[in-house]
């Protein structure tokens, strides 16, 4: 079985700030990390592997420096890493995110599998998997909270607002996991080691093929207008004085006025 | 065809089993503000097999145009056979917005359009509306939601959006009001390769906190596990329900269907009690609506009282007993 995994670099933080004259997002100081679904796809890529046989290759689309966070994919048991990057690659939407991705499967070939975290911890947007599903017109199952294969289908339990849903796709097909799925193993000295002859190759946009019109900012229909702090909403807010005991004497009056009690 | 061709605002009436789920209604609702700024009717597209009753509740809740194409391979929601529905309809009618809840199901469905279209979709917006440059552009939170975003879609139509449930109130049923009923033949492939096996519904020992009329709800600053149960009490004295923000549910305190906020539920209840919670973004973007907010915070100026009805500055594990003692009092 051949297991591709779609892996994203994100910020290690959640307090971005903005940088009040550009008005760009302050990126000074900030780590990034491979974004933490991602972790539980590649996860459940492996586990199937150990299971089934087969490989597990990793793909990520983004700067150079995202080589290192490929490194640490190898390392939890990946075989091999392809990152795709290339300037015409950035500032990408989530229909050029998925395009790019899908010529990189494409190239690839033969995939059985493909996976995806059920979104990215700094774009939110879970539209990238389905997309790229879309592309290579396969099946998808998202929001996946188990997997395992049978008989050439892969079986999904899937968390809903109101239900619980088991489903099952056939192969080739693309899930996007949540984080119960599973959780990530750390990567032991031994395996880093490994990891380092582990096959890496980097492909840019000649060498997916891509059209250039597709890909990047070219390629987005979407763009950003503004960004801003949200506006203060303020609420003419009536406080409570004084000791614990008034404070729950005006509280319970309150309730009182309002039905409550 | 240049931007100005494409005509209509549409939205998806999300349907399962015959039952619309209330977002459809509440994007209707907002359909009327986008139609008074730029005239275009507003179409609700059902797809299914034998959905065709439902046409009238859109059209009292706010649809001019219902436009409903039935076929055995849409009878349950199954992705590639919804993506050539909703294509053919969109290719055949170009209208120039579709809108889509932000639930798991829109969320699984409206990327797949997007490629066909080969259109802009905005995830889980917010707002919607016209800019002062008469730019049609979706708000969405950013970045853990310390920042808010204006998206737009330019050049492509139709310009999408999937939108987050509870953020607009339906129009009361108007039985009354006109519209049009389309019926529409879509040529769809049967799914033969993706099936849903089993459906458990959950069951809950209480009502899931969305539709709690009162709710009790801890943050970051309640001290231990133990001191859930306090809040918990009061909830119950107020016939409510205990709801949370991210970290309790991160510390495994409560479940994920007890999280309020970005990456939980949204509410809109009568009462909202917040006790240790300083008020993200994250955490107002799922409340903010809610009629009445009261809050308990042992930090003065923190941002949820920015938005608070009623407030104490104080530390919850003197108030909230106290608070408790003086309801039994009063009964």
């Amino acid at each position: 079985m051949k297991i591709l995994v779609f892996v994203k670099q994100v910020p290690d933080t959640d307090d971005v700030k903005l940088d009040p004259k550009t008005g760009n997002l302050k990126r000074e100081g900030v780590q990034s990390m491979i974004n933490p679904l991602d972790a539980n796809a590649i996860e459940a890529a492996v586990q199937l592997k150990e299971k089934y046989g087969g490989t597990v290759a990793a793909i990520s689309m983004g700067p150079p420096q995202a080589e290192d966070m490929l490194k640490k994919a190898l390392a939890l048991g990946c075989d091999e890493a392809y990152l795709l990057s290339d300037r015409a690659f950035g500032g990408a939407d989530t229909l050029a995110t998925a395009y790019t991705l899908a010529k990189a499967a494409e190239k690839i070939g033969d995939y059985d599998l493909l996976l995806f975290g059920r979104h990215a911890v700094d774009g939110d947007t879970a539209q990238t998997g389905p997309a790229t599903a879309a592309y290579l017109n396969v099946p998808q199952i998202t929001l996946a909270t188990s997997i395992d294969v049978q008989d050439g289908w892969v079986i999904c339990d899937r968390n809903l607002e109101d239900c619980t849903q088991r489903v099952k796709a056939k192969l080739p097909a693309l899930v996007t996991v949540c984080g119960e799925i599973n959780t990530p193993r750390y990567p032991t000295p031994i395996n880093i080691m490994k990891a380092l002859k582990k096959p890496r190759t980097v492909w840019d946009a000649a060498a997916l093929e891509a059209d250039t019109a597709r890909t990047g900012i070219p390629g987005s229909p979407s763009s950003t207008k503004k960004v801003f702090e949200p506006e203060k909403r303020n609420t003419d807010t009536k406080y409570f004085e004084g000791s614990a005991e008034d404070m729950a004497v005006q509280f319970v009056d309150m309730l009182a006025n309002e039905h409550l009690v | 065809m240049a931007e100005e061709d494409y005509k209509g605002i549409w939205i998806f009436a999300e349907q399962q089993n015959g039952v619309l789920n209330p977002v459809t209604l509440e994007l209707l609702a907002k359909a009327q503000e986008l139609k008074a700024h730029n005239g275009e009717d507003i179409y609700a597209i059902l797809l299914g097999s034998d959905v065709k009753a439902l046409a009238p509740t859109l059209i009292a809740h706010g649809a001019d145009k219902v436009i409903v194409a039935e076929d055995a391979a849409l009878a349950s929601y199954s992705a590639r056979p919804y993506q050539q529905a909703m294509t053919q309809l969109a290719e055949k009618y170009k209208p120039s917005i579709i809108l889509y809840g932000a639930t798991s199901l829109g969320r699984d469905f409206a990327p797949r359009v997007m490629v066909s279209l080969k259109t802009g979709l905005t995830a889980d917006a917010i707002d919607l509306g016209y800019d002062e440059d008469d730019v049609f552009y979706q708000t969405t939170p950013a970045y853990g939601g310390s920042i808010l975003a204006h998206i737009v879609i330019l050049e492509c139509r139709p310009q999408m959006a999937t939108v987050r449930p509870k953020m607009f109130v339906p129009l009361e049923a108007d039985e009354s009001r006109k519209g049009e009923i389309i019926t529409e033949t879509v040529s769809v492939d049967a799914e033969d390769s993706y099936e849903v096996l089993d459906v458990t519904q959950k069951i809950s020992d209480h009502e899931p906190i969305d539709k709690a009329s009162l709710l009790v709800c801890g943050g970051r600053g309640i001290k231990s596990e133990e001191d859930l149960k306090m809040l918990g009490e009061l909830a119950e004295l107020l016939g409510g329900q205990v709801a949370a923000s991210r970290p309790i549910v991160d510390n495994g305190w409560l479940p994920h269907e007890e999280q309020i906020g970005q990456s939980g539920a949204t509410v809109k209840p009568d009462h909202i009690i917040n006790i240790a919670i300083s008020g993200s973004v994250q955490y107002q973007v799922g409340m903010q609506n809610s009629k009445c907010i009261i809050s308990i915070n042992h930090t003065a100026g923190v941002p949820i009282f920015d938005i608070s009805h009623y407030g104490a500055v104080a530390d919850y594990r003197s108030l909230v007993p106290a608070i408790i003692e003086e309801i039994k009092k009063r009964k």
